[in-house]
């Protein structure tokens, strides 16, 4: 019994070949039902992140969150769901309706399609497919796509100016993404998600942190959350690309925006925390299920904690940050990890480990000494702070003696 | 058989989708016909079991080439939407030079028997993409057009930066 | 299963498609988007032969990959072009911007 769900679908395999289909239809149909049941999982697991968004947020911010509706608060977000159904759904005049119905299924779907390659267990995965990286990047660009759609066919100069830096800054971070993803598949020798997972007898956060740093980072603003989220806060640009979306078509947006955060949890723990790897996954397969949303969840909590603890970037240090900082440091990483990895030998051994492991921390050194420099050369240019004026520090002519400090 | 049918729809749809690009009258559109055409030759790719070539084409064609043309229409629009006709005024004759290049081309591709040929199984041992790596940076492979190709790159890199850039 | 000419004829008329959209736009971006179906065309083409003709020689996938290239590189010049010629002349439509013509 350690492995449920491929003794399902087992015998569900043996009772359609019984009922006399040819292979290739039986096949087909378990197929389908495999992404159903995939995609109904994720999404019922979306529905359990918002009641984690909301009640996590509110521990940060002192206070207890939705504590009325179920125990805990549990049935708030089915409250939320119904909220969004019954809302008035409205098309702005001038809209393009194809496109302004079409852009929040993209969303939606695109981060769906993620979930194809990343493996659940030593035996449960949608697809091994051999450039299982290159399809996460993929997913990520069509993504865009739906953002741009979105922006567009709302009729709105505000929206479409929300579209075009949320695009920018997607499409600016996917750089040192890919260049930052390139070193799990060196130490892989695959670009299978897959093989990377089954090689990872050493967790690759512990022999290449400032690679999982970097791609944390990246990860983040390609989710568009906070600190990167000048595009979609109230504040600034009234919610960006998605204003002009109400009722089910805003809870698509919100709801792939929470899931697209969960799935790079999850990227996050195959590519650098071992995926489902952990003490008797091997042998009791569902127990793998069990670790990889445990550690999805962990790096949820991390972005979260990320989210509610730092300002706001604006949009042009947000891209100086990353073509000026992230893409040179990425190449850096890149060209040391894979000089080391000819140098050092086979990956798994102690001197592999250690090696790999020193030379991330001279790379954080030496980062840190030539930021110290600049900071310190430019601040040497901008000169002294002047000190601002405060009132009533020396009482002008006429004051008796007005706030004495 | 099931192939088959899935070439012949996957074609019909991406030829549908190329005839729409070049007839649709608001360009935004055109571009997110484009869009799908570009999906569905990457959709072929995957048919002729060039798996890299199908994800690289929806990362470069789908990801930035598609993204960068709907940037530079909704630059270059005019306050009203899109005037004037969409053909010049050479389309019959633009039409007839079409259809003639195709009938000759598919008249040459049927009449000679060696292209009516099957797809022989790949070999199990090599895989395409080791190969392709391999090919892309030793000597004796093709390292001189990839790091031609690089320069190109790069060059189109600072001549596009050069010509955009507003000088006040 | 498929034979090649089936890969072939269709490469073709997405070939001829695509001409006829370089060929009778007026827009330059469409009929940028013209050549981009072309381009695509000609991989399709590449890709298909490496397939079924040769699949040992990698040359036909190296040849594709260039081919994306170069197609990106010019893609980003022309619409830096196109965008330096709407600030000037205030319109890409093709047959108005004629000033070096004869």
């Amino acid at each position: 019994m350690s492995d449920p769900v491929n003794l399902i679908a087992e015998w569900l395999k043996g009772l359609l070949a019984s009922w006399g289909l040819s292979s290739g239809l039986v096949l087909f149909i378990m197929s389908l039902l495999g992404v159903v049941v995939v995609a109904t999982f994720v999404l019922v697991m979306d529905v359990v992140l918002v009641w984690v968004e909301r009640k996590v947020v509110a521990r940060f911010q002192d206070r207890l969150g939705p504590n009325r509706l179920g125990p805990f608060g549990l049935i708030q977000p089915l409250a939320d769901v119904i909220k969004l159904l019954i809302k008035e759904d409205i098309t702005p005049e001038g809209a393009d309706r194809v496109v302004y119905n079409i852009a929040p299924v993209l969303a939606l779907a695109t981060v769906l399609l993620l979930w194809a390659v990343i493996p659940f267990s030593p035996t449960l995965l949608g697809a091994d497919l051999n450039v299982g990286v290159l399809f996460i990047v993929a997913a990520g660009a069509i993504g865009t796509l739906g953002i741009i759609m979105a922006g567009w066919a709302s009729n709105n100069k505000y929206a479409l100016l929300g579209a075009f830096r949320m695009v920018a800054q997607v499409v600016s971070y996917e750089v040192p993404m890919v260049i930052v993803l390139l070193i799990p598949v060196i130490l892989a020798r695959s670009m299978s998600i897959n093989d990377i997972v089954n090689s990872q007898s050493i967790w690759n956060i512990v022999i290449a942190p400032v690679t999982a740093l970097i791609f944390l980072i990246t990860a983040i603003a390609e989710l568009g959350r906070a600190p990167f989220d000048l595009n979609e806060a109230e504040s600034e640009i009234v919610a960006g690309f998605h204003i002009e979306y109400t009722g089910m078509k805003f809870g698509l947006f919100y709801a792939g925006e929470l899931l697209h955060a969960l799935t790079m949890g999850a990227l996050f723990s195959s590519f650098f925390l071992g995926g489902w790897r952990g003490p008797w996954a091997e042998q009791v397969p569902i127990l793998g299920v069990f670790y990889l949303f445990l550690k999805a969840f962990l790096i949820y909590f991390v972005i979260m904690w990320v989210k509610y603890s730092l300002p706001r970037v604006r949009i042009d240090h947000m891209l100086d940050f990353n073509w000026k900082f992230l893409t040179p440091l990425a190449l850096a990483v890149l060209m040391v990890t894979a000089l080391m990895d000819k140098i050092l030998g086979q990956p798994g051994t102690i001197v592999y480990t250690v090696g790999m492991l020193a030379t991330n921390l001279a790379i954080i050194w030496i980062t840190m000494s030539i930021l110290r420099t600049t900071i310190r050369s430019e601040r040497e240019k901008v000169g002294e702070v002047r000190p601002v004026a405060t009132p009533g520090l020396t009482p002008g002519p006429g004051q008796a003696g007005a706030g004495r400090v | 058989m099931i192939l088959q049918i899935i070439f012949l729809i996957v074609a019909l749809i991406t030829l549908a989708s190329a005839v729409m690009v070049v007839v649709s009258s608001n360009l935004v559109h055109s571009a997110l016909w484009l869009v799908a055409a570009l999906f569905g030759v990457a959709l072929i790719f995957g048919l002729l079991q060039a798996g890299f070539l199908a994800v690289v084409q929806v990362v470069v064609y789908i990801g930035a080439i598609a993204i960068l043309i709907i940037f530079a229409i909704m630059l270059t629009r005019r306050i009203a939407t899109d005037s004037g006709p969409r053909f010049n005024e050479n389309w019959s004759w633009a039409a007839v030079i079409a259809i003639a290049i195709f009938v000759v081309l598919g008249w040459a591709l049927l009449s000679w028997p060696g292209f009516n040929i099957q797809a022989q199984p790949l070999d199990p041992r090599t895989d395409p993409l080791t190969t392709l790596g391999m090919a892309l940076v030793s000597p004796k492979g093709f390292v001189l057009p990839f790091e031609l190709a690089s320069v190109l790159l790069f060059a189109a890199l600072i001549g596009a930066i050069f010509i955009a850039w507003e000088r006040k | 299963m498929i034979p090649l000419t089936w890969y072939l004829i269709f490469a073709a008329a997405l070939f001829s498609i695509g001409l006829y959209g370089v060929l009778a736009r007026r827009n330059a971006i469409a009929i940028l988007m013209g050549i981009e179906l072309m381009l695509n065309a000609i991989n399709v083409n590449l890709v298909a032969f490496w397939r079924y003709r040769t699949p040992e020689a990698i040359a036909g996938q190296v040849f594709a990959v260039i081919v994306f290239a170069t197609a990106a590189a010019e893609v980003a010049v022309a619409l830096a072009l196109f965008i330096s010629i709407y600030r000037r002349r205030d319109t890409i439509a093709a047959d108005q911007i004629d000033l070096m013509k004869w």
